[in-house]
C-alpha cells in the first residue's frame, strides 16, 4: 500500500485563517455599491383572504425606493409543486406568507415601511392537523392545483408507495411481530449565519446573485425557469457564494426571500439585499420536516427479521419544498437498515395551514430511523433477544443486495456495533432498570454521492502555474464542513503537491463546471474521485514536460558547476530513466524518476520544470490546465422507487447510557459511543467535527429542540424558548473511526457529513428504556414526556 | 436622527464615533468602523456571535449602547493578531483542532475565550465552558472548541 503524505493526516483548517480572524466576508459582510435593504410583510394569519393592501403610508416614508405587493408582480408560480407565487395575492395559506415587500436605503427604514403596510384580511378557517386535514369534510388549503384544476383534497399527490417481497409472507414466518407508533417533530436548522442574499442586475438586465446555497447550478436553474416565466427570457444568471454561516439543508432549495430580492433588484434597478432576523429565522425558514410512522416488524424465532410495514403521514404544511421529498430518503433506512427481506413503506404528504418544510442534514433519515430503530428495540424485548445482539444478527454485510437495490460494497457495520458493545459496556450494563441504562441504535446513508437528479455529476477545473501553485476551481460549495482544507489534501496527494500549494474557489457558477449540489454528504466523495481525475490529467502534462526539462536543466547544472570548477567531469547519466512521462512521478513538490526516486541529478523541484516549460517563446508557450466531470455509475430510483442510487454507503452505530432521574424526568447523557464506518479518513481532526457536531444535534432532536407550533404560528422564535444545545451541555461523545477503505471512494472514503445525527435520538430512547422502563415514541424526549411516562408506568403496576 | 460623539479606544487606536444615539455597539462597530468580524447572530444578547471586549471583559455588543464606551477600551477579533499579523494562540488552535467550522461564530467565541484566559490562565473543561456558555455553535457540539481553548491555554502559559 502507498504511504500518503497528506491524505489521512489531520492537516489544520490555516487555508480557512479568514474566519478566525474576522476577515471572512458572509453574505451579512458584504456589501454592493448603492446596494438597498429588503424586508418582507408576512401574513398575521394562518389562513385568510387578503381583501385590501394599502401601501401608500410605506411608500411615502423617506428612504423608501420601491413596495411590492402580488398585484406588482408576475402570477408566477414557484417551488417543487409550483404550489406558491411569491408575492401573495388573494390568499395566504400560513403566517409565514409574503404578502408584501419594501426596498429602502437602511435595513431600519424598510422595517418600519413594513409596518406601515396595511393589510385587510378575511379569516377563513385553517387545519393544523394532517390527520384532521385528511378528512373529507376539512378546508382545503388549497383549491385548484398548479395546472388551475380544482382540488378535492389536501392529499399531496406524490408517489411514496415502496413494496418489496410479500409482507404477508413475512408476517406468517414470523414468530414475533410488534407495533408502534412513533412521532418526529417540526426542528430549526439553527444556522448560526440567517438566510440572506444580494439580487444584482447588471445594465444589460443580467443578475448576479450573492447566495449561500449549496446548490449553485439547481439556482440558476429555477431562476432561469422563473425568468422564462416572467418574460426574462435569455437573460443571464451567475450565482456567487459568500462564506457560508452554516448550511445543515436550509440552503437546498431556492427560497422565496430569494425571488422576492430579485423582483425587489428588479424594480429598483439597484443592488437588493436581504437579510433575515433570527426571529425571522425560526418563523419563516422551512424547517426539518415531521413525520408520524406506523411500523409493525416481525422476526423468526432465531431473531432474523420477517418483514418491514411501515405507513408515515407527513404534516406538508401550506406550501411544498423538499420537505415533501424527505419520504425518497425515508425509504433508504426502511428498506436497508439491517436486512429485512419483506418491505411495505408508504408516506403521505397532507397540507395543512402550518409551516412548510425543507431538508436538515440527514434529510428524512433521522425520522425514519427514529421509528426503525424504536421498533427494533419493541421487537428485541419480544422475542427475547438483547437489543445489541439483535442488531447483530440483522446486521447488514459486505455484497448484499438490499430490497431497495441498494449494492452494499464496504460494510463496517458490524465493527460499528461491536464497538458500541465493547466501549460502552453493553453486558454489565444493560438490563438494570435502576435509573441508568444503556440503548443503541445503527445508521445506513448515501455516503457516494445520490443520484436523486439525472446527473449526479461534479466538475473540477485546476491548474499549476509556473511557480507549482495550484488553483482549484471546485463546483461544490463550502458550507463549513472542512471541504477547502479536505480537497486541498486530496489534491496535494493525487497531484504531488502540497496541501498549502492549493488554493480553491467555491460556489461561483460563472466559474465552476457543473454538480449536483453540495448535500447528501456527497463532497469528499465526489469532489475527490474528480480531483483524483483531472489530477491524473495535469500530472501527466507536467511529466511530459518534465521529460523534455530534465535533462536541460541537470546539464545547465553541470555548465555552472564546470564554470566553478573547471576540473569538474560531468558524471556518465542513464538518461532512459526519464525518458518518458511513464517513468516519472511526483511527490511534494519533486519530480524523480520511478526507479530512481533518490537520484541525485533527475529529481528536481515542481517549479524548474514548470518554469522551465511554461512561457518560452512564440508558438511554444504551454499552461498546465485539466478539468474532470465525474458522474458515479450509479442509478436514479425507477418507477417501483428502487436502483442503486449511491455509489457506497455509510454505516455506523451509537450507543449511549444515560441516568434519568425519576422525580424530575432529566436525561443525563453520561457516555456516548458514536461508532462511524467512514472507508477512510481523509483528516481525522476534522473527521470528528463532523461526527461530534452531528451527534450534539441529534442530542438536540432527542432531548430538547422543537418549534412549537400553535394553529400554524410559531410559537417560540428565539433561542431561548427553542433549546439548542450550549457548552454547559455536557455530552461525552466517544468517536469511533471505522476504516473498511471503499474501493469507489477517494483513497477509499466515504461521505460522513449527516450520518452521525441520524442514530443519536434513537439511541437514547432505546436508553431511557432500558433504564427506567419507559419507552418514550415521540420527540423530543423532554422531562415532562419523560414525567407522564412513569407515571403511567407506576399506575400500570 | 439625534447622533452621539463617542471616543474610546478601539484595537489600541483612539477613535471618535459620530453615530445616532440610537446603535448599539455591534452597528457601530460594523457600520461605521467597517470591523465586520463581530456577528450579529441574534440581535438580543442571547447567541453570543457579536461578543467583543471592553475593558477586557467579553459582552454581547449587541446589547451594548454605544454612548456607554466612552472612554473605555474595545478589543474586537480583528485586534487580537499581532502587529506583523501573526495569530493569538486561541486563533490558532482553533485552526489547528477544528474549532471553526462554518465560522459564524467564531470570532465572537475566540473573544469569549480570550477573556477567559485573561481572568483563568488555567482553566478546567468546566471554567472553559462556563466561559463560552453564552455563544452558541450549531457545527461542532463544542467538544473542538473546547479542546482548542486548552490547548491554547497550554501553549500560552509555555511562552510564559
Amino acid at each position: 500500500m502507498t504511504e500518503y503524505l497528506f491524505v489521512g493526516k489531520s492537516v489544520p483548517r490555516t487555508i480557512e485563517a479568514d474566519k478566525v480572524t474576522g476577515r471572512a466576508v458572509y453574505i451579512d459582510d458584504l456589501k454592493r455599491p448603492g446596494m438597498l435593504y429588503g424586508k418582507i410583510c408576512y401574513s398575521r394569519y394562518a389562513h385568510a383572504r387578503i381583501k385590501r393592501i394599502d401601501t401608500s403610508r410605506a411608500e411615502k416614508l423617506p428612504g423608501v425606493r420601491a413596495v411590492l405587493t402580488g398585484r406588482d408582480v408576475p402570477d408566477v408560480r414557484v417551488g417543487f409543486l409550483k404550489d406558491q407565487t411569491v408575492l401573495k395575492r388573494d390568499v395566504v395559506r400560513q403566517f409565514r406568507d409574503e404578502v408584501a415587500a419594501v426596498a429602502a436605503i437602511s435595513p431600519e427604514i424598510a422595517a418600519e415601511a413594513c409596518d406601515l403596510i396595511e393589510v385587510e384580511y378575511e379569516e377563513l378557517p385553517g387545519v393544523f392537523d394532517p390527520f384532521e386535514a385528511m378528512k373529507a369534510d376539512a378546508p382545503l388549503v388549497h383549491e385548484v392545483d398548479a395546472r388551475g384544476r380544482p382540488l378535492k383534497s389536501n392529499i399531496l399527490p406524490l408517489p411514496w408507495k415502496f413494496s418489496a417481497g410479500d409482507v404477508e409472507q413475512g408476517r406468517k414466518a414470523a414468530a414475533f411481530t410488534v407495533k408502534d407508533t412513533v412521532r418526529t417533530t417540526w426542528v430549526n436548522q439553527c444556522c448560526m449565519g440567517t438566510s440572506g442574499c444580494i439580487a444584482e442586475f447588471d445594465v444589460n438586465g443580467n443578475l448576479t446573485l450573492y447566495s449561500q446555497t449549496n446548490v449553485i447550478f439547481g439556482h440558476v436553474g429555477r431562476i432561469t425557469e422563473y425568468f422564462n416565466a416572467i418574460g426574462l427570457k435569455g437573460k443571464k444568471i451567475r450565482v456567487v457564494n459568500a462564506t457560508v454561516g452554516g448550511s445543515f439543508g436550509t440552503k437546498l432549495d431556492t427560497d422565496i426571500y430569494e425571488f422576492i430580492a430579485i423582483q425587489l433588484a428588479l424594480k429598483t434597478r439597484k443592488p437588493v439585499k436581504i437579510l433575515f432576523d433570527r426571529e425571522e429565522e425560526f418563523r419563516a425558514l422551512p424547517p426539518r420536516q415531521p413525520a408520524v410512522f406506523d411500523i409493525e416488524q416481525g422476526c423468526d424465532a432465531e431473531g432474523r427479521l420477517t418483514f418491514r410495514h411501515v405507513t408515515a403521514v407527513l404534516d406538508n404544511g401550506a406550501y411544498t419544498s423538499w420537505g415533501a421529498t424527505t419520504p425518497s430518503v425515508m425509504m433508504m433506512p426502511m428498506s436497508s437498515l439491517y436486512r429485512v427481506p419483506n418491505v411495505f413503506f408508504q408516506a403521505t404528504c397532507v397540507y395543512t395551514n402550518n409551516i412548510y418544510c425543507q431538508a436538515m442534514r440527514g434529510y428524512g433519515n433521522p425520522q425514519a430511523t427514529f421509528a426503525v430503530e424504536t421498533s427494533m428495540d419493541t421487537l428485541a424485548e419480544a422475542a427475547g433477544i438483547d437489543p445489541l445482539e439483535f442488531r447483530r444478527i440483522n446486521r447488514n454485510r459486505p455484497g448484499d443486495l438490499t430490497p431497495m437495490r441498494l449494492k452494499i460494497t464496504s460494510c463496517g457495520l458490524e465493527e460499528c456495533i461491536q464497538s458500541v458493545e465493547e466501549r460502552l459496556g453493553w453486558k454489565e450494563k444493560r438490563g438494570k432498570r435502576n435509573g441508568r441504562g444503556v440503548g443503541m441504535a445503527s445508521l445506513i446513508h448515501v455516503a457516494g454521492g445520490a443520484r436523486v437528479t439525472r446527473s449526479d455529476g461534479h466538475g473540477i477545473m485546476i491548474k499549476v502555474n509556473e511557480f507549482g501553485q495550484v488553483d482549484v476551481i471546485e463546483s461544490g460549495t463550502d458550507q463549513g464542513q472542512g471541504s477547502p482544507t479536505v480537497i486541498s489534501q486530496m489534491v496535494a496527494e493525487a497531484l504531488g503537491v502540497r496541501p498549502e500549494d492549493v488554493s480553491l474557489t467555491f460556489g461561483d457558477t460563472g466559474l465552476a463546471l457543473w454538480d449536483a449540489g453540495t448535500h447528501a454528504s456527497r463532497h469528499t466523495f465526489m469532489a475527490g474521485n474528480a480531483a483524483i481525475r483531472a489530477c491524473r490529467k495535469a500530472k501527466q502534462q507536467i511529466l511530459e514536460m518534465a521529460v523534455e526539462q530534465i535533462p536541460g536543466i541537470v546539464k545547465g547544472g553541470f555548465k555552472r558547476k564546470k564554470r566553478k570548477d573547471p576540473e569538474f567531469v560531468p558524471p556518465d547519466l542513464d538518461y532512459g530513466l526519464i525518458s518518458d512521462p511513464d517513468k516519472l512521478d511526483i511527490r511534494d513538490r519533486m519530480v524523480f524518476p520511478k526507479e530512481a526516486p533518490d537520484h541525485p541529478y533527475f529529481r528536481v523541484p515542481i517549479h524548474f520544470v514548470l518554469r522551465g516549460a511554461l512561457h518560452v517563446g512564440t508558438g511554444q508557450s504551454k499552461v498546465v490546465a485539466a478539468e474532470a466531470f465525474y458522474d458515479p455509475p450509479t442509478e436514479m430510483l425507477d418507477r417501483e422507487l428502487k436502483g442503486n442510487l449511491s455509489q457506497t454507503y455509510a454505516f455506523g452505530a451509537t450507543g449511549v447510557e444515560v441516568a434519568v432521574d425519576e422525580k424530575t424526568g432529566e436525561v443525563t447523557i453520561l457516555r456516548m459511543v458514536a461508532a462511524h464506518d467512514v472507508g477512510k479518513a481523509i483528516n481525522p481532526t476534522l473527521l470528528l467535527g463532523q461526527i461530534y457536531g452531528a451527534a450534539y444535534t441529534g442530542v438536540g432532536y432527542g432531548l430538547t429542540e422543537e418549534i412549537k407550533v400553535k394553529n400554524g404560528r410559531v410559537m417560540n422564535p428565539t433561542f431561548r424558548d427553542y433549546q439548542m444545545l450550549t457548552a454547559m451541555d455536557v455530552v461525552p461523545v466517544e468517536a469511533v473511526i471505522v476504516e473498511p477503505d471503499d474501493a469507489d471512494g477517494p483513497f477509499g472514503a466515504k461521505g460522513v457529513g449527516e450520518p452521525g445525527l441520524v442514530p443519536t435520538a434513537p439511541a437514547i430512547a432505546n436508553a431511557i428504556y432500558d433504564a427506567v422502563g419507559v419507552r418514550i415514541r415521540e420527540l423530543p424526549i423532554t422531562p415532562e414526556k419523560v414525567l407522564a411516562a412513569l407515571r403511567d408506568r407506576d399506575r400500570a403496576s | 436622527m439625534k447622533k452621539v460623539s463617542v471616543s474610546f479606544t478601539l484595537n489600541g487606536d483612539a477613535v471618535t464615533a459620530e453615530v445616532p444615539v440610537t446603535w448599539n455597539l455591534l452597528k457601530t462597530l460594523r457600520d461605521y468602523f467597517e470591523l465586520t468580524g463581530a456577528k450579529e447572530g441574534c440581535g438580543v444578547g442571547e447567541c453570543g456571535a457579536c461578543t467583543v471586549l471592553v475593558d477586557g471583559e467579553a459582552v454581547n455588543s449587541c446589547l451594548y449602547p454605544v454612548f456607554e464606551v466612552e472612554g473605555k477600551s474595545v478589543t474586537t477579533i480583528e485586534g487580537l493578531a499581532g502587529e506583523d499579523g501573526a495569530l493569538h494562540p486561541v486563533q490558532q488552535a482553533f485552526l489547528e483542532n477544528n474549532g471553526v467550522q462554518c465560522g459564524f461564530c467564531t470570532s465572537g467565541m475566540i473573544m469569549s475565550a480570550k477573556a477567559l484566559l485573561d481572568h483563568t490562565p488555567s482553566p478546567s473543561e468546566e471554567e472553559i465552558r462556563e466561559g463560552i456558555a453564552g455563544n452558541f455553535c450549531r457545527c461542532t457540539g463544542y467538544v473542538q472548541i473546547v479542546e482548542a481553548i486548552d490547548m491554547a491555554a497550554k501553549k500560552i502559559k509555555q511562552a510564559g
